[in-house]
C-alpha cells in the first residue's frame, strides 16, 4: 500500500489539488490581513498610548463598508465560479467507460468487473481510460471514497449513483466507506488498485472465470419468467426490452422517461410506479424475489440488449 | 410598559432591597423561581454538566486514536460515544449555550425591563430541557446510541441496534425548550423595551439573540417532525426513508439539514453578539458599521435557511441543485465576513486593554475567521466532494462551534461574571486560561484540516498507519484544552468566595445592565431607565470617558 501522504492518481486530482492550494493561498493572505490589522491597531492604540482617536468621518466609513462588501461579494462570486466550473467539465462521463458494478453491504464492498470477475474489497481498474462505477446498497447508505483521485460518491439503497475517473498513474491506493454505517464502518476498507491496461488484462484473466453479468442476467430473465411476456412472440403484450435502455420512454401518464438503470430497477420492483403508454399495468412486482446483485445482472443483460453506444 | 409586563407588576420593595441571590437560599426558591436571572443561572449550571459529560466522551475517544489499531474501545464503544458527544455537545450545550444563559439573564437587563415576557413559561422551558436531558441520559446509560448525531436514515430506522428511540427522545423533547426560550425572547424583545429604547439602539447582543430566536422558533420543529419520522419507521415500520418499502433514504438528509443548517447558527450567532460588546467596551469604540452588523445578523438568519443542500454534494442530488446551494453558501458567507472586518475596524482609533473578555474576544476573532474561510473551501463543489466527512469538515466546524462559539461563551462567561456575581475574579489566570485555551484549540483542530486532505475519513475507529502523527498531535491538543477549559471552574469558583467585590459598572461599560447593581435586584432596576442614547457612547479620545445608554 502507498505508504506517501496524499498521493493523486489522476489528472484530476493534480487539478483539485491546484484549487485547494489556491484557496489556501487566498485564505492565508487574509487571515494574515486580519492578523496584521490586529496586531497593529491593538499597539497602536493600546490604551494610554498617544494616538489619534477622533471618529472616522461618516461618509468615509460608508465608503469603505459598501467598498468591501462589494469587494467580498466579487471574489467569493469568483471563488465560486471557478469551483462550480471545475465540477461540471468533470460531471459527464465520457462515452464508452469501463463499467464496474459496486455493491457496498455492511461492512464490505463486493465489485464485479465488466467480464464478471467478482472481487471483495479491491477494486481493480485500468489507467488511461475512462471508468465508471455504477453504485448501490444492499442495506444502509456507504460512501465510497477513492482519496487518490479526490472522488467520493455516497451509495445508497434502492438506487443507483455513479463514479467516474480516468486514473494515469498504477498504484496500490485506499479505498474507504466515508458515511458512517454502523459498527465495522472503519473496517469497511480495501485497495484500490490502478493498473496499465495490459496488466489489468492479464490479471483479469489471471482470475477465475464467471460469466460476466449480463450473461447472468440473461439466466434470470428466463428463470424468473420474464421471457414469458417479453418475449416478442408472446401472448401477453407486454413492452419489447431490445433497445429500451437509454431510450426516452412514453409513460400511461405522460411523463416521459429516459429508461436508465433507476427506472429498470423501479419497473422490476415497482412496476405499478411507471407504466409504459399503451400497455396494462399488469406486470407483477418482483420485490423479495432478486436481490441486489441480480438486479443488478437483471440490468446489466437489458443494457446489452440495447444498441452499442454507451455499452461496451 | 405593555399589557404583557403589566401581568408581573413591579415590586413594592424599597429602593434599597436585596439582589436576585439573596431573594432565597433554599433549593426550593430557586427550583420554582420565574426570576429570569436566576434561570439563567440554573440553565448555566446544566449546560456545564453536559459540556464536561460529553467533553469526556470525546477524551476517551481521542486517547483511543493515539493508536491506529484501538486498543482500547471496541468499535460498538468507540461509535457510541462519538456519537454522545455530537448529541450532547449540540443539544444539551451549543444550542442552548449562549441564549439560555446569558440571553435569559441579559436581555431584559439590557432592553430595560424587569423580566421576560413569559416567566413562568421561561421556567417550563428550563424543566422541558431537563426532560429531554433525561431521555438522552437513559439513552446513554442503557447502554448508548451509535448513530452519530445526524441520525442518518435508514440506519437510524432501520439498522443501528442502539437506543435510537430515547435519543431521539430527548432531541425532540429539548427542542420544546429552544422553542419556548425562542417565543419568550422574541416577545421579550418587541414588548418590553425601556422607553426610548428603540430598535437601532438595541446592543448588537440583543439583536443577534433576537436573530437566534427567529431562527429557533421557525427551524426547531423541523427537526421535532423529522424525529418522529424515524420513531415511527422504526417502533411502526411506517415505510418512510426505507427504500425497500418505497421510501427515501434521502429525504431524511433533507429535513434533517433544513434544520441543522440553520442551526449552526442559532449556535453561532449570539456569539457574535457577545463578541460585538466585548469588542467596543474593550476598544472604548462605538461598534464599527453598527446598522450593517444588524443586517448581517439578519442576512445570515435568512440566507442560513437556504443552504441546506451543501451538506449534500455527494448525496446523489442533483447537480444543478448543488450548485445552487454552493453559490447561496458562498452568499451566506459575506455577511459574515463583513463582520469580521466590522470588528477589526472597531480597534482602529480605540483605546484598547486586554482584560480576560477581550483576549477571549480575540481568540474568537482568529478563529472563527479561520473557520469561515474553510467554509468557503466546502461551499465549493470539487473540494467538498474530496473533504466531505473526512477530518477536514470535523476541523471546519469545530473552528466555528468549539473555537468560536465556546471562546465567545468565555469571553461573556468572563464580562459578566462581575454583574451576575457581583465578584471579581482574578485577572492574571483568566488572562493565562485564554491564552492556553487558544494554544490548546489549534493544537487539537489545526492538524485535521491537514489529515483531512490527506483522506482521513471521519468517524473511523481505525484507521491507516500514516495518520496516526496528527492523531496524536490532536489527542495532546485536546488534554491541554480539556485543562484550559476546567481552569475558569477553578478561579471563578475561587472569585465567588474569595473575590473582591465588583462595582455596578466595572469595566465602564456603556449597556443598562451595568446600571444597575452588581448582582441586580430581583426586579432589575428600582426605576426602568429611560434610554436617551445610542448604545456603544464610547470616547476613546478621553481615557474611561463614555455616556451610559440611560438613567433612571
Ligand atoms: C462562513 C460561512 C460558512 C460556510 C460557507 C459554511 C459551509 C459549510 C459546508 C459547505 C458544509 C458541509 C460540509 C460537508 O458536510 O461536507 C459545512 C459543514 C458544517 N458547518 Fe459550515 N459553513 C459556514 C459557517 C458555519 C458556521 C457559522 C457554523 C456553526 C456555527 C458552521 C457549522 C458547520 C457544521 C456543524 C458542519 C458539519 C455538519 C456535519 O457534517 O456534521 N458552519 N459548512
Ligand atoms: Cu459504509
Amino acid at each position: 500500500m502507498s505508504e506517501d501522504f496524499a498521493p493523486k492518481a489522476s489528472s484530476y486530482a493534480d487539478q483539485w489539488d491546484w484549487l485547494f492550494f489556491v484557496l489556501v493561498t487566498v485564505s492565508a493572505i487574509v487571515v494574515a490581513a486580519v492578523l496584521v490589522a490586529i496586531v497593529v491597531f491593538s499597539i497602536r492604540y493600546r490604551k494610554g498610548a498617544a494616538a489619534f482617536r477622533k471618529d472616522l468621518p461618516g461618509a468615509f466609513s460608508n465608503r469603505l463598508e459598501y467598498g468591501w462588501t462589494t469587494a467580498t461579494a466579487l471574489g467569493f462570486l469568483a471563488m465560486f465560479w471557478w469551483a462550480a466550473a471545475t465540477q461540471l467539465h468533470h460531471a459527464v462521463p465520457p462515452e464508452g467507460a469501463v463499467e464496474i458494478h459496486v455493491l457496498a453491504k455492511q461492512w464490505m464492498w463486493k465489485i464485479q468487473q465488466p467480464n464478471g470477475v467478482q472481487e471483495i474489497n479491491e477494486l481493480h481498474a485500468p489507467t488511461g481510460q475512462p471508468v465508471e462505477l455504477i453504485m448501490t446498497s444492499e442495506d444502509v447508505i456507504h460512501s465510497m471514497f477513492l482519496p487518490a483521485l479526490r472522488l467520493k460518491q455516497d451509495v445508497l439503497p434502492g438506487r443507483y449513483t455513479y463514479l467516474w475517473f480516468n486514473g494515469d498513474k498504477p498504484g496500490v491506493y485506499h479505498l474507504l466507506c466515508a458515511e458512517y454505517c454502523g459498527t465495522a464502518h472503519s473496517r469497511m476498507t480495501g485497495r484500490f488498485i490502478l493498473m496499465s491496461p495490459v496488466d489489468y488484462s492479464r490479471w483479469s484473466a489471471r482470475q477465475p472465470q464467471a460469466d460476466n453479468a449480463a450473461k447472468q442476467g440473461e439466466g434470470l430473465f428466463n428463470s424468473l419468467g420474464c421471457t414469458g411476456c417479453h418475449a416478442q412472440n408472446s401472448s401477453v403484450h407486454a413492452p419489447d426490452l431490445h433497445n429500451v435502455y437509454g431510450r426516452p420512454v412514453q409513460l400511461a401518464d405522460g411523463r416521459s422517461v429516459v429508461a436508465d438503470e433507476a427506472y429498470l430497477r423501479d419497473s422490476i420492483l415497482l412496476p405499478g410506479k411507471d407504466v409504459v403508454a399503451g400497455f396494462d399495468p399488469i406486470m407483477p412486482s418482483f420485490r423479495g424475489q432478486v436481490n441486489e446483485e441480480q438486479i443488478m445482472q437483471l440490468i446489466a443483460y437489458l443494457k446489452s440488449l440495447a444498441a452499442p453506444g454507451r455499452n461496451k | 410598559m405593555s399589557q404583557i409586563a403589566a401581568v408581573e407588576p413591579p415590586p413594592e420593595e424599597s429602593p434599597t432591597c436585596t439582589s436576585y441571590l439573596d431573594a432565597g437560599h433554599t433549593l426550593v426558591s430557586w427550583l420554582t423561581t420565574t426570576d429570569h436571572k436566576r434561570i439563567g443561572i440554573l440553565y448555566a449550571i446544566a449546560i456545564t454538566l453536559f459540556f464536561f459529560i460529553a467533553g469526556f466522551a470525546i477524551g476517551l475517544a481521542r486517547l483511543e486514536l493515539m493508536s491506529p489499531r484501538g486498543m482500547l474501545l471496541t468499535d460498538e464503544g468507540y461509535n457510541r460515544l462519538f456519537t454522545l458527544h455530537g448529541i450532547v455537545m449540540v443539544w444539551f450545550f451549543l444550542v442552548p449555550s449562549i441564549p439560555a444563559t446569558f440571553g435569559n439573564f441579559l436581555i431584559p437587563l439590557m432592553i430595560g425591563a424587569r423580566d421576560v415576557a413569559f416567566p413562568r413559561l421561561n421556567l417550563l422551558s428550563w424543566y422541558i430541557y431537563l426532560i429531554g436531558a433525561g431521555f438522552t441520559c437513559y439513552a446513554i446509560v442503557a447502554g448508548g446510541v451509535d448513530t452519530g448525531w445526524t441520525f442518518y436514515t435508514p440506519f437510524s430506522s432501520l439498522y443501528a441496534n442502539g437506543n435510537v428511540v430515547a435519543a431521539a427522545a430527548g432531541v425532540f423533547v429539548a427542542g420544546f425548550s429552544s422553542i419556548a426560550t425562542g417565543v419568550n425572547l422574541i416577545t421579550t424583545t418587541h414588548m418590553l423595551r425601556a422607553p426610548g429604547m428603540g430598535w437601532f439602539r438595541l446592543p448588537l447582543f440583543v439583536w443577534a439573540i433576537y436573530a437566534t430566536s427567529l431562527v429557533m422558533v421557525l427551524a426547531t420543529p423541523v427537526l421535532a417532525m423529522t424525529l418522529l419520522l424515524i420513531v415511527a419507521e422504526r417502533l411502526f415500520h411506517l415505510p418512510v426513508f426505507n427504500p425497500h418499502e418505497g421510501g427515501d433514504p434521502i429525504l431524511f438528509q433533507h429535513l434533517f439539514w433544513f434544520y441543522s443548517h440553520p442551526a449552526v447558527y442559532i449556535m453561532v450567532l449570539p456569539a457574535m453578539g457577545v463578541i460585538s460588546e466585548v469588542f467596543s467596551c474593550f476598544a472604548r469604540r462605538r461598534v464599527f458599521g453598527y446598522v450593517m452588523m444588524i443586517y448581517a445578523l439578519l442576512g445570515i438568519a435568512i440566507i442560513g435557511f437556504f443552504v441546506w443542500g451543501h451538506h449534500m454534494f455527494v448525496a446523489g442530488q442533483s447537480q444543478y441543485a448543488s450548485l445552487v446551494f454552493s453559490f447561496l453558501s458562498f452568499m451566506v458567507a459575506v455577511p459574515s465576513a463583513i463582520k469580521v472586518f466590522n470588528w477589526t475596524a472597531t480597534l482602529y482609533r480605540g483605546s484598547i486593554s486586554f482584560e480576560a473578555p477581550m483576549i477571549y474576544a480575540m481568540g474568537f476573532l482568529g478563529l472563527f475567521t479561520i473557520g469561515g474561510l474553510t467554509g468557503l473551501f466546502v461551499a465549493s463543489i470539487p473540494i467538498d466532494v474530496h473533504v466531505t466527512d473526512t477530518y477536514f469538515v470535523v476541523a471546519h466546524f469545530h473552528f466555528i462551534m468549539v473555537g468560536g462559539t465556546v471562546s465567545a461563551f468565555f469571553a461573556a462567561l468572563h464580562f459578566w461574571w462581575p454583574k451576575i456575581t457581583g465578584k471579581l475574579y482574578s485577572e492574571a489566570w483568566a488572562r493565562f486560561a485564554a491564552i492556553i485555551m487558544f494554544l490548546g484549540f489549534n493544537t487539537t483542530f489545526l492538524p485535521q484540516f491537514i489529515m483531512g486532505y490527506g483522506g482521513m475519513p471521519r468517524r473511523y475507529h481505525v484507521y491507516p498507519q500514516e495518520f496516526q502523527v496528527y492523531h496524536v498531535i490532536s489527542s495532546m491538543g485536546a488534554l491541554v484544552l480539556f485543562a484550559a477549559y476546567t481552569l475558569p471552574l477553578v478561579y471563578l469558583g475561587w472569585s465567588l468566595f474569595y473575590g473582591k467585590r465588583a462595582g455596578p459598572n466595572p469595566w465602564g461599560a456603556t449597556g443598562l445592565e451595568w446600571q444597575t447593581p452588581s448582582p441586580p435586584p430581583e426586579h432589575n432596576f428600582d426605576e426602568i431607565p429611560r434610554v436617551d442614547a445610542p448604545p456603544y457612547n464610547y470616547h476613546p479620545e478621553k481615557e474611561e470617558a463614555f455616556e451610559p445608554q440611560g438613567r433612571s
